[in-house]
């Protein structure tokens, strides 16, 4: 019997292969979109309004004009196109002219030979503003006295979800009250971009995003040309976490290039990103739960508020999320969800990780414990009890269909191991104690707490979006052998989605070598890297598209192949017939072999006007366990373990996954205990990195994570995203514990060491939780004007079989199609 | 925007005399980021990062000398015997600030919060500052006059701050809502004098400049006499007159409120700093002067 080495292909699937950009990325050679250059090019930049809400009397430019190096200055009037643009409805000026909505929206451009006098040329502009009185707390929006944001009112979007019966009756009802504040994405890379003029009267714009087809489908009408002349280039992302799916210099770059001729350049700094950019939707929540003595959930009430802000981002999908999120991953059997989103004067909010989940999963986890100490129940058992399951049904009547180990994530957490005890008071290393380098404790006042949190998000776009992803794939030889060229338009935004597509066309052409080509809106929409999706849609993508170049080289095999019968298999660069080697791929390659495959996830339906459907595709779990550390005589905190349990479908790369966990912590704690953007009067007051804290490697913990692996059905090879999860439900474990160690209340993140302290009391809120607005909802108050923009155009192909010819989904509620 | 780059500290000084508009830089951690902000558009800048004469640091009859240049690194390499400061320079931003930033920028910037000048004012510092003409010791109240105020002339340098040496316990504390590479909200430096039998504590981050509490100091000194602690270290204040000495630190601060904390928080952490610095010294003192 011969012994005989089955052929593999390395670097695959399930193994945590080098990142491909890890070596440029660890040397400072990858070229971030702040470092883009072009011969002759200029420096633009942006003027924008000091006034939360103002009328704009007039602009004189002649002084930046007379400025010399000065090459343009451009107004609202010379935007060729349309005026305003969305990622879901157009509502926000490309630069504004009668009034401006928010302090920081962009007034006027302009283009100078270099930024020092892009700097001083803006200094120059003059606007004469009429300062309007500005409605800038959120429930005071739906005022009726309150100054409208919009001619069509402060409502953007209202879902009220009715499930079972609200008014059941319970033993135990615990009632709170929650409130979040704005965080911010913070990417260390700035908002940047270089916009090239072409021959053809188009642009070429290399920048910074999450989704390169939709961008340029706001950017292109705005330019007054046809998609097919504004190409977008990915440039180097540094972080995206939700930013870079609006628009922020995009435009204005384009704009500058068209009406110079040359290349211009638009960098933001530091401040001006904090501008730039949207951010987390602060919340008020107010949550009651009834259960039965016996810990089971009977009923849920939530009404929720989130402030979108001047200009409605992706506010109607995020407030969509928090509504269908509110009651946790548990078998709620009776609910009433009332959620808002309202414009006011306030800096615009929209995607950041977690999207929606994050703030309602702080108050259902909050309310899990209060439940559990009314009941004298453990607070783990409690969600154990109560959890979600395939086949369970939720509050908007979605059953679940993919696969939902809540279970499973809540033991594998509740497992791990715990950290050893505090260190015994004395002079040790300051850094073992709350308040770290700052030298404030030998130990003093030191009081441990462990929380646990449990929280769920969708995974890809939901209420009737088709976003699915296209992805070619081309098989060739050259003199080293068979390569695979993959080109998809998947913005890589550092979590690793190049390396992830490589190694699936590794595992399915059975080649090594794999060339990832830059992406740009060259080939068919990817769809945005949000909504933890990328692995699954443009994964599935790459699979399929693997899969067809597969079986158009199996048929040329055949061809070429006396015994045309049998099983063929690709593996380590050859062809295998029934496991025998019948020759190397690259012998079956004299021509190349390409495909291009579309991959769309489950349809999902949008809800109904009692926030009944089935808005979601697939679903992602998962459990966080913080032990902490609290001086509670100084307030400060030290997070001294973070224990992670996650539902992955299954880890196509698990380094990535564990790093995916860490960094979504890492954004939690930061929301949990110092990321707050704090405005006043509609004015940011701390856009830099000095007063905007995100936690540094001395605030992380060491994170233990386990990947639960149940492969979710119909997705590629099971996996699913991982991004998002962490965020979720690190900020809520977080504050459990502190409650654990302090006994107290702590309603509202981040908590401040005055909380901690006992120097404040808990947030109370203002007034009763405002009444749903009158007659509007489920569809956004800007759908129904007519607004519908960016990706309700972008993905209006037809999306599925019987979805009808116009799939826009609050449309399709309303024709009553269904799916 | 000229830049000189002087070789010698004297060539810097005839520079700064004809040229008071020009702006020093020694590690630039204050400086470039105001540059960059664009708060500042200075019409020249003198390099000082390579004047040896910044560049000392050690003892010198009977004082310590620490020039203007000397980074918080090697501060925290070569006076390991000034524990209070070797402190504040681990306490200050990351460890490529710490290699660049200098105490004497942390004096020029004169912030309210900067980490080096608590323990300056708690040493009853001198800075040294020098023109043309020569140089000159201020008392460092006189040179830290405003929230980023000196009384640094145009035509001057701050060649460094000079202090006695003092024996006995001491030790810096800073409060921030980040474990690391953050702004003071609030801070202290205590230092016990053994030879003087005085107490001095400094404050920073809680008013327009750094603040001594005299009353405060007084009233500790005086405890710890009537208790005999300076003779025996096993002999301890009461728990109630560590409290007083705390409240009175407390009540010496002048905080405000801002972004990054309350005046109420500010108050109440000077107190608690307050009581565990002391408790600490004295601890330190029991367990035999080791500080
Ligand atoms: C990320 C970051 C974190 C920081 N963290 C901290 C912190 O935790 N604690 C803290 O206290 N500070 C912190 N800082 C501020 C800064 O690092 C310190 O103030 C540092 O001591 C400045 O020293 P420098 O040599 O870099 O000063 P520079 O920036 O070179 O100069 C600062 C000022 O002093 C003047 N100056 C410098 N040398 C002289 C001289 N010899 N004669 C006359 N004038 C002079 C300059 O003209 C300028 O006005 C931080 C800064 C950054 C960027």
């Amino acid at each position: 019997m011969s012994v005989r080495t089955l052929p593999v292909t390395r670097g695959g699937i399930g193994e945590s292969v080098p990142r491909v950009d890890a070596v440029p990325k660890a040397k400072g050679t990858f070229l971030f979109a702040s470092d883009l250059w072009a011969e002759d090019m200029l420096w633009g930049f942006t003027v924008r309004s000091p006034h939360p809400h103002a009328r704009i009397r007039s602009i004189d430019v002649s002084g930046a004009l007379a400025h010399p190096g000065v090459r343009a200055v451009l107004l609202a009037g010379d935007v060729p196109g349309r005026k305003t643009y969305g990622l879901e409805f157009a509502d926000q000026p490309v630069l504004a002219w009668d009034r401006v909505r928010y302090a920081g929206e962009p007034v006027a451009i302009g283009a100078a030979e270099d930024p020092e006098t892009a700097r001083r040329a803006g200094e120059r502009i003059v606007v004469d503003y009429e300062v309007l009185p500005a409605v800038t707390d959120m429930a005071q929006a739906l005022r009726a006295d309150a100054p409208r944001v919009h001619d069509f009112g402060n409502v953007l979007r209202h879902v009220h979800i009715v499930h079972g019966d609200p008014d059941a009756p319970a033993d135990v009802w615990v009632e709170g009250y929650y409130e979040t504040a704005v965080q911010d994405q913070a990417p260390l890379g700035p908002e940047a971009g270089l916009a090239i003029p072409a021959p053809d009267g188009g642009v070429d714009l290399y920048v910074a995003t999450q989704w390169l087809h939709v961008d340029r489908q706001q950017i292109a009408p705005c330019l007054g040309l046809p998609a097919h002349k504004v190409r977008l280039h990915l440039a180097g992302v540094g972080g995206a976490f939700g930013a870079r799916e609006d628009l922020s210099m995009q435009i204005h770059a384009s704009l500058l290039a068209l009406r110079t001729g040359r290349p211009v350049k638009i960098a933001y700094g530091r401040e001006e990103s904090f501008l730039g950019h949207v951010h987390r939707h602060p919340a008020r929540i107010w949550m009651r739960h009834g259960a039965r003595r016996d810990g089971t959930l009977v009923c849920v009430r939530a009404r929720i508020l989130v402030d979108g802000g001047a200009y409605a981002s992706s506010s109607a999908a995020v407030i969509g999320n928090a509504s269908t999120f509110a009651c946790g991953p548990y078998e709620v059997p009776n609910a009433l969800v009332d959620g808002t989103a309202v414009y006011t004067h306030n800096p615009p909010c929209g995607a950041m990780r977690g999207f929606g989940a994050v703030q309602v999963c702080f108050a259902h986890e909050a309310q899990m414990d209060r439940l559990a100490r009314a009941l004298g129940r453990d607070p783990v058992e409690l969600r154990l009890r109560n959890a979600l399951r395939t086949s369970s049904v939720l509050p908007t009547g979605q059953v679940v269909r993919g696969s939902a180990p809540v279970a499973a994530v809540i033991r594998r957490c509740a497992a791990l191991p715990l950290p050893p005890e505090a260190p015994p008071a004395g002079r040790g290393d300051p850094r073992a104690y709350p308040g770290g380098c700052g030298n404030v404790s030998r130990g003093e006042r030191l009081r441990r707490g462990v929380g646990f949190a449990v929280g769920y998000k969708n995974i890809a776009y939901s209420e009737g979006f088709d976003d699915a992803s296209a992805a070619r794939v081309r098989l060739r030889a050259d003199a080293a052998g068979p390569i695979a060229e993959v080109r998809s338009a998947a913005a890589e935004v550092g979590q690793g989605i190049h390396t992830i597509l490589a190694q699936i066309a590794r595992t399915e052409l059975g080649v090594e070598r794999v060339a990832i080509l830059p992406p740009d809106t060259g080939v068919g929409s990817a769809g945005s890297t949000s909504a933890s999706r990328q692995t699954m849609m443009s994964g599935g993508a790459v699979q399929a598209a693997c899969a067809a170049v597969r079986e158009a080289l199996f048929a040329r095999v055949r061809r070429s192949l006396a015994r045309p019968r049998g099983e063929l298999r690709l593996a380590g660069g050859l062809v295998l017939l029934d496991g025998e080697p019948v020759g190397p791929i690259a012998a079956f390659l004299d021509e190349p072999v390409e495909a291009e495959r579309v991959y769309h996830h489950r349809p999902t339906r949008p809800l109904d006007a009692r926030g009944q459907g089935e808005p979601h595709a697939a679903f992602a779990f998962a459990a966080e366990r913080a032990v902490v550390e609290v001086d509670e005589e100084l307030g400060l905190v030290r997070v001294v373990q973070i224990a992670a349990a996650q539902d992955v479908g299954r880890a196509l790369h698990p380094q990535s996954v564990q790093g995916q966990i860490e960094g979504g912590t890492a954004q939690g704690l930061g929301l949990a205990l110092m990321e707050e953007l704090q405005l006043r009067d509609g004015r940011i007051r701390n856009a830099s990195f000095t007063d905007y804290l995100i936690p540094t490697i001395a605030d992380m913990p060491p994170v233990v994570s386990a990947l639960v692996e149940e492969p979710e059905p119909g997705a590629p090879y099971g996996a699913k995203g991982v991004g998002e999860p962490a965020t979720i439900v690190a900020t809520a474990a977080i504050v459990a514990a502190l409650r654990d160690a302090t006994g107290r209340e702590l309603n509202r993140v981040p908590v401040r060491p005055d909380d901690l302290a006992g120097l404040a009391p808990p947030v109370a809120p203002v007034a009763p939780p405002p009444p749903p607005p009158q007659g509007s909802g489920p569809e956004p108050v800007p759908w129904a004007h007519g607004l519908a923009t960016g990706q309700h155009e972008l993905l209006q192909e037809p999306a599925h079989e019987g979805a009808g010819e116009d799939p826009r989904p609050w449309e399709r509620t309303r024709g009553g199609t269904g799916s | 925007m000229d830049v000189f780059v002087p070789r010698t500290l004297d060539e810097a000084l005839e520079i700064k005399a004809a040229r008071p508009d020009a702006v020093p830089i020694a590690g630039g951690t204050d400086l470039m980021v105001e540059l960059n902000l664009n708060r500042r558009r200075p019409r020249a800048l003198l390099d000082v990062s390579r004047l040896a004469e910044l560049r000392r640091c050690g003892r010198e009859d009977g004082a310590v000398f620490l020039g203007a240049g000397v980074s918080y690194t090697r501060v925290i390499a070569e006076l390991p015997e000034c524990v209070p400061l070797a402190q504040a320079s681990r306490a200050v931003g990351s460890p490529q600030i710490r290699n660049r930033g200098t105490v004497g920028g942390n004096l020029g910037t004169a912030s309210p919060a900067g980490d080096a000048l608590p323990v300056l004012a708690a040493y009853d510092a001198e800075i040294v500052v020098a023109t043309r003409d020569g140089a000159r010791a201020l008392p460092w109240a006189q040179f830290l006059v405003g929230p980023k105020q000196t009384a640094l002339p145009p035509d001057g340098l701050i060649l460094g701050a000079r202090w006695r040496i003092a024996r006995g316990p001491g030790s810096f504390s800073k409060v921030g809502t980040r474990n690391a590479m953050v702004i003071a909200i609030a801070s202290l430096c205590l230092v016990l004098d053994e030879e003087q039998r005085a107490v001095r504590v400094a404050l920073g981050s809680v008013g327009p400049t750094v603040l001594r509490a005299p009353d405060a100091e007084a009233y500790a000194a005086e405890a710890m006499a009537r208790a005999g602690t300076w003779d025996d270290p096993a002999a301890l204040p009461a728990p109630r007159e560590i409290e007083e000495w705390a409240q009175r630190v407390a009540g010496a601060a002048r905080p405000i409120d801002d972004v990054r904390g309350t005046a109420a928080y500010r108050r109440h952490a000077c107190a608690a700093l307050a009581r565990r610095a002391l408790r600490w010294a004295l601890e330190d003192r029991r367990a035999g002067g080791r500080a």
